[in-house]
């Protein structure tokens, strides 16, 4: 069957299973060139096996918690819903969290992905205490960053491609509420929002919605969210008896594929400027719900379908500190010379980051969306050579285009994974459309 | 206050698996029985962690009549509620020409489930209180080429509950018969189910909550199924057997 991303682009013919049971799992693996899914939130072509794609959903039970240390053991499908869901009422949430709760444990392992706190925290990777990976015998092998140390590198950040991701031990935050305090700052181009970042290293939470067809003296003019967990002291009498917040209700749909022409440099440009004044508005203190904060995107099911059929593609660099500022100028200028707007931008300061090929970096990271089109892929390269240019790198989870040659100058680490993955024959047991396009 | 406590027979299946989350979620301690307890390890930690309740196991083979009774009276605390999930299809063509897999049909699907809710319902009217549910099927509402063997050992069953709600109504417990139409389940997976006929384990799970709490009679899960049960059984008998149905 064809199978696509969370962008819808590309999509390739595919052999979908589900594995019910470990037996199963090993008959998969053992058919070659497999890649694991989780809940098929990948912007491109990460989780489609070039032979074999296997859906996750059945390994979805949790094993063990510990009310003690806050680690959870759990099958690699569970749902970071389920996960928030189950132990927020008990005081506990998730250390890492990306913009969107329906993710897999599996998933959110392999892209090693980080959130609003990587300037503090760093990635998910600080928060694994110990994974058990499938190998092409089907032998399960458990790993951590003191027992199997190199796989455990490879693995956590490694799109699934050093074997299936089975079981994990993730550790939680014990929290007080399920309310956030948030702080909002206007900048009013890129270099102020990038000062106010660095004042604010303390934050435990920091992300600027930037608007990206400013120009001049206002490009890149952002609104900056700042959050901290609020403690029941900082909850009023309406938040205090429903301490521990409610999911979002009344969700919206996206019922079908807007034609595309709805979204157009107009209507992009007038979004952002809604968007800004309305910001501008909540500009100081407030408390939103844990949902509210993490993941507005999930209040609308099937907001990828905005982009029409064609689907959409994300751009998302990071940037080394010392040259982030001149490389964000050069990118915005470039974005906002072709008028092709995205109709969202994220710009978040990253901290310290270790790992084998996992994505951040210290500086700057910018994601930015685009609806497929000549245009825009035209463009999304010529922002890969100032990446390049500036020593940035990409990230493989959002990526759906990217070159083989733009990864191997982006990151000298590949070439040591993809060494890596031959010397222990994984290279053709496991294998998506996107590891096949980037020769790892 | 102390739980309640809900057991759950043929605790394998998916519906089942869905209805132990749905009672889990709402407070109450959680009995799982099948022949082969090993299968239902995973289950029980995921339902006890995800919830913080009480999920115990326990061995019961079905078609091992002599069992039942005895099953029934050591379990304690006697449960409030108890659902039959047991089922199994089987295939149509080896049940036509080997009449042992027909009786094995009939005994899991009828027999085996019947005589559970029996020993329950004595031991329920004695204490003046409790639930059985039922899971049947709307292949029991008219036998069918392509499965009449299943069909008509459901549509026993369903006879079964009726009767048994019958007996039961003036002394407190309450029969609640299921008829989910297509689930997708890991009995149908592979089958081309129509989308909009076929329910989630989830689905089928939350309308027993709500018939239990509301004291239903007899629930389709989607209630299309309640007009396309009534046209299948509306059609006269001469027209109904020249059908390809």
């Amino acid at each position: 069957m064809k199978l696509s991303g969370w962008g819808g682009f590309p999509s390739h013919e595919t052999r979908l299973v589900a594995p019910r049971s470990i037996t199963q799992l090993v008959d998969a693996v053992h058919d070659g060139n497999a890649i694991a899914r989780g809940n098929g939130r990948a912007y491109g072509d990460s989780a489609i096996g070039s032979n074999t794609t296997i859906n996750m959903r059945h390994f979805n039970h949790m094993i063990a918690f510990n009310a003690q240390t806050g680690v959870l053991e759990t099958e690699a499908g569970v749902l970071l819903s389920d996960i928030i869901d189950a132990f927020l009422p008990r005081g506990w949430f998730p250390y890492v969290t990306p913009g969107t709760k329906y993710v897999s444990v599996g998933g959110i392992i392999a892209a090693d992905v980080h959130g609003k706190n990587h300037h503090k925290d760093g990635s998910l990777r600080n928060f694994v205490d110990w994974l058990e990976v499938m190998g092409p015998s089907g032998e399960i092998v458990r790993c951590s960053p003191t027992q199997n140390e190199e796989l455990f590198g490879w693995t956590v950040g490694g799109m699934g491609l050093t074997g299936i991701i089975v079981r994990a031990a993730i550790r939680l935050r014990p929290v007080e509420s399920g309310w956030i305090k948030q702080r909002t700052i206007v900048a009013e181009n890129i270099d102020a929002a990038i000062d106010i970042f660095e004042d604010n290293s303390d934050a435990s939470y920091s992300v600027a919605w930037i608007d990206c067809l400013s120009t001049a003296d206002k490009a890149g003019r952002s609104v900056i969210m700042l959050g901290e967990h609020a403690s029941m002291n900082d909850l009023d009498d309406k938040t205090r008896r429903r301490p521990h917040a409610l999911a979002t209700k009344g969700k919206l749909s996206v019922p079908f594929h807007f034609p595309s022409w709805v979204l157009n440099q107009f209507s992009v440009r007038a979004f952002n400027s809604v968007y800004f004044r309305n910001l501008k508005w909540q500009i100081g203190e407030q408390l939103l719900s844990w949902d509210k904060y993490f993941y507005p995107l999930d209040a609308i099911n099937g907001w990828n379908k905005i982009y029409g059929r064609k689907g959409f593609m994300q751009f998302q660099c990071t940037l080394p500190l010392a040259s982030s500022r001149e490389a964000l100028h050069e990118i915005l200028g470039k974005i906002s010379s072709t008028g092709s707007g995205s109709f969202l931008s994220v710009l978040k300061r990253f901290g310290a980051q270790e790992g084998g090929i996992s994505f951040p970096m210290e500086g700057y990271t910018l994601a930015l969306d685009f609806p497929v089109s000549k245009k825009t892929i035209e463009l999304m390269s010529q922002l890969d050579e100032i990446t390049l240019k500036y020593g940035g790198r990409f990230y493989l989870a959002k990526d759906s285009r990217m070159s083989a040659a733009t990864l191997d100058s982006s990151d000298n680490r590949s070439k040591h994974f993809a060494t890596w993955r031959a010397e222990n024959g994984l290279n053709t047991t496991f294998q998506s459309v996107q590891s096949q396009r980037l020769g790892l | 206050m102390t739980k309640k406590t809900i057991l759950i027979v043929g605790a394998t299946s998916d519906i089942a698996n869905a209805t132990a989350h749905q009672f889990a979620k709402a407070g109450y301690n959680i009995v799982l029985a099948a022949r082969d307890t090993a299968d239902l390890e995973t289950n029980k930690s995921d339902i006890a962690v995800r919830y913080e309740t009480e999920v115990t196991t326990q061995q019961l083979d079905i078609l091992d009549t002599k069992q039942i009774e005895g099953f029934a009276k050591g379990l304690s605390p006697l449960p409030d509620i108890v659902v039959c999930a047991v089922g199994f299809m089987g295939d149509q063509v080896t049940n036509e020409l080997e009449l042992s897999s027909a009786s094995t049909v009939m005994r899991t699907n009828f027999e085996g489930p019947s005589l559970l809710l029996s020993a329950f319902a004595n031991l329920f009217e004695e204490r003046g209180h409790g639930t059985l549910v039922g899971i049947s099927s709307v292949a029991g509402n008219r036998g069918r080429a392509t499965n009449y063997v299943y069909g008509s050992a459901k549509a026993g069953f369903t006879a079964f509950l009726s009767g048994l709600r019958n007996r039961l109504a003036s002394k407190n417990v309450h029969v609640l018969t299921v008829l989910p139409g297509f689930v997708a389940t890991r009995m149908t997976e592979g089958l081309d189910l129509p989308e909009k006929l076929t329910a989630q384990p989830e689905e089928v799970a939350q309308a027993i909550w709500r018939a239990t709490e509301r004291k239903r009679n007899v629930i389709f899960v989607r209630p299309i199924w309640r007009l396309i049960m009534l046209i299948i059984c509306a059609i006269p008998e001469p027209i109904f057997k020249k059908l390809k149905i």
